[in-house]
């Protein structure tokens, strides 16, 4: 289907009409020095067959390697069903397509996935989703400002223990709008953040405080203490929380004493195969009286002039076709197919399917902890308990022991000497309900036999122990 | 359009302004703002205390259609609310110029008023915008 319905004849008539002689007239008010000019860098296009072959190539590439990373995506088993029913006709679609409620099956859906997300946070409603994680977070701290009218500082408060794509992003997009972000540091033998922590924040105007949790390390935040502080401080709190947690973790709604006020985060867990760089989805709920202020579509239940159930796009006046510049944000419901399949997702697994599989995340997390720490070089790194991922300290050069694992086909885990570099050979590790003991049991032998290549007779590395 | 009282003074924007005995100013739409929009669902008040400036948005009230801005008549700083019309958007409609007023605020200069239009203009001016 051709997704420009002009023709020649068509596109003619209207510059004729309105006096331009062709369409790059239509630009001609954008300086030169902002055009990009030809696109050299772009190839020809490609028939199918060879796109096909192209993609097939490339991901050989990247290999089938026995995952034990996370770091905010997460390889879980998928039902065969999820993407059976999520790429069916009725539902392959992107977008919520214009004239929306023509499409009463996508517009349940939708309300379907916002009343499990509510479910799932504890929270009153829940947006049809974003981008992703990060920019769901971003959109999460223009919402707070805009909702907090009782401060006036724009300050929020975000905790390094944040995924750092998550503050790198939210820093991209809020940065120019007058917001201030305020790196909160964590503790280095617990891997949270210390409530007491920010006491020297206390009488000044803080308009939010961002919590993750369980954090970027998977260890467990101290939340209630966290969410009650800030309440008292007349400052919002920002949750972002990953979904799988949610089915056993105390949700964001019943942190504290009033629980938290927006709950965010990343969707992919929920049915999304792992990609580089996704196409992923955010989510986003909030309490009923910050409403009118959260970003992108909510989809009602409402009843016919013949009082049948029906179903219908609230709060869309709020967006940008109507409100341009002034609109809550520009998200509407790109993410709509991976929507589509969390939702299946959810429904197949059931809270009860869903907190068996955070269970065995977390149990796995323990196993492969305690299976890898046998090695005199490896020790956890943080103290407190996690969910389903931490940190482990190798007592040698990491990059020297992650070479060879990925020549095994292993992905360890994710290096955190670059986002933390005062953490040292760091590792952060995940074994979700997909690694099974013979995994574990693989990865052990590896790196153990990894370590003992290097540390031979007369290496200046210190065992842990020595 | 039948429905301009006389006694207030109104901005291009489609706010009207009365100056009251004490010298504060309550602030609203026309009657002809709220037909043009249609059902209310939802009116955002500004803060009591808030500082607002001439032709600045420091409301917003959505209706089925849309949400528009409310700009501020004059300057000044807001010292009332009407807090019924969170539970009763609906109050826009009915009565406009009455029990569907926004807010009250303390005029920075009460002179300024004499910079808006009276009912005359301003229905000469929507006259103009009809076509």
């Amino acid at each position: 289907m051709p997704f420009i319905p002009h023709t020649d004849t068509d596109i003619r008539e209207m510059l004729t009409t309105i006096g331009a002689g062709d369409i790059e007239d239509l630009f001609d008010e954008i300086p030169k020095s902002l055009r990009c000019g030809e696109l050299s860098g772009v190839p020809d296009g490609m028939t199918e067959q060879e796109i096909n072959r192209l993609m097939m190539e490339r991901a050989e590439t990247d290999g089938r390697p026995l995952c034990f990373m996370g770091a905010g995506a997460y390889d879980h088993h998928i039902p065969a069903a999820v993407w059976q029913i999520t790429t069916r006709g009725e539902f392959y679609s992107a977008y919520t397509p214009y004239q929306a409620e023509a499409s009463q099956g996508t517009l349940q859906l939708i309300y379907e996935f916002q009343t499990m997300m509510t479910g799932l946070t504890a929270l009153d409603v829940s947006n049809a989703s974003l981008y992703d994680g990060a920019s769901a977070l971003a959109e999460a701290v223009l919402m707070a400002v805009r909702a907090n009218r009782k401060s006036r500082s724009r300050r929020i408060l975000v905790p390094t223990t944040v995924h750092p794509h998550y503050r790198r992003t939210t820093r991209t997009i809020v940065d120019n709008q007058g917001i201030e972000l305020v790196e909160v540091p964590y503790c280095s033998e617990g891997g949270n953040t210390v409530p007491d922590s920010l006491k020297h924040f206390e009488g000044e105007d803080i308009t939010a405080v961002v919590i993750q949790h369980p954090n970027f390390f998977g260890i467990l935040e101290e939340v209630d203490a966290l969410t009650d502080w800030a309440h008292r401080q007349g400052a919002l709190i920002i949750a972002v929380a990953n979904p799988t947690s949610l089915a056993l973790l105390k949700p964001p709604g019943e942190w504290g004493e009033n629980g938290a006020d927006i709950a965010c985060g990343e969707g992919q867990p929920l049915g999304v195969p792992l990609a580089a760089g996704g196409p992923y989805f955010g989510y986003m709920c909030c309490k009923q009286a910050l409403v009118r202020q959260i970003p992108g579509r909510i989809v009602g239940r409402t009843v016919d002039r013949d009082n049948r159930d029906g179903y219908t796009l609230t709060l869309q006046a709020r967006e940008q076709h109507i409100r341009r510049s002034k609109a809550t944000s520009n998200i509407c419901t790109n993410q709509g197919l991976l929507v589509t399949a969390a939702t299946i997702y959810m429904s197949l697994l059931g809270a009860e399917g869903l907190a068996r599989v955070a269970r065995a995340c977390h149990a796995n997390t323990l196993a492969l902890v305690k299976k890898l720490t046998e090695n005199e070089y490896v020790e956890p790194l943080f103290n407190r308990p996690c969910f389903h991922e931490t940190a482990l300290r190798f007592s040698l050069p990491l990059a020297d022991v992650m070479r060879p694992l990925y020549a095994h086909n292993l992905l360890p885990g994710y290096d955190l000497s670059k986002d933390y570099p005062e953490l040292g050979n760091a590792l952060l590790v995940c074994a979700t309900e997909t690694r099974t003991a013979a995994d574990i049991e693989l990865y052990a032998d590896h790196l153990n036999r990894v370590i003992s290549a290097q540390t031979v007779a007369g290496c200046p590395v210190k065992p842990k122990m020595a | 359009m039948s429905n301009i009282p006389v006694d207030l003074k109104y901005a291009k924007t489609h706010e009207w302004a009365r100056l009251n005995k004490d010298g504060s100013v309550t602030v609203g739409i026309s009657d002809s703002a709220q037909d043009q929009l249609g059902d209310m669902v939802f009116v955002e008040l500004p803060e009591a205390g808030q500082e607002v400036v001439a032709e600045e948005a420091c409301a917003v009230v959505e209706s089925v259609k849309a949400a528009s801005d409310v700009y501020a008549p004059i300057s000044g700083e807001v010292v009332e609310v009407n807090e019924a019309l969170a539970d009763s958007p609906e109050t826009v409609n009915q009565d406009a110029f009455g029990a569907g007023w926004i807010f009250r605020l303390q005029p920075a200069a009460a002179a300024d008023l004499d910079g808006l239009m009276d009912a005359e203009a301003y229905e000469a001016f929507l006259a103009t915008e009809a076509h």
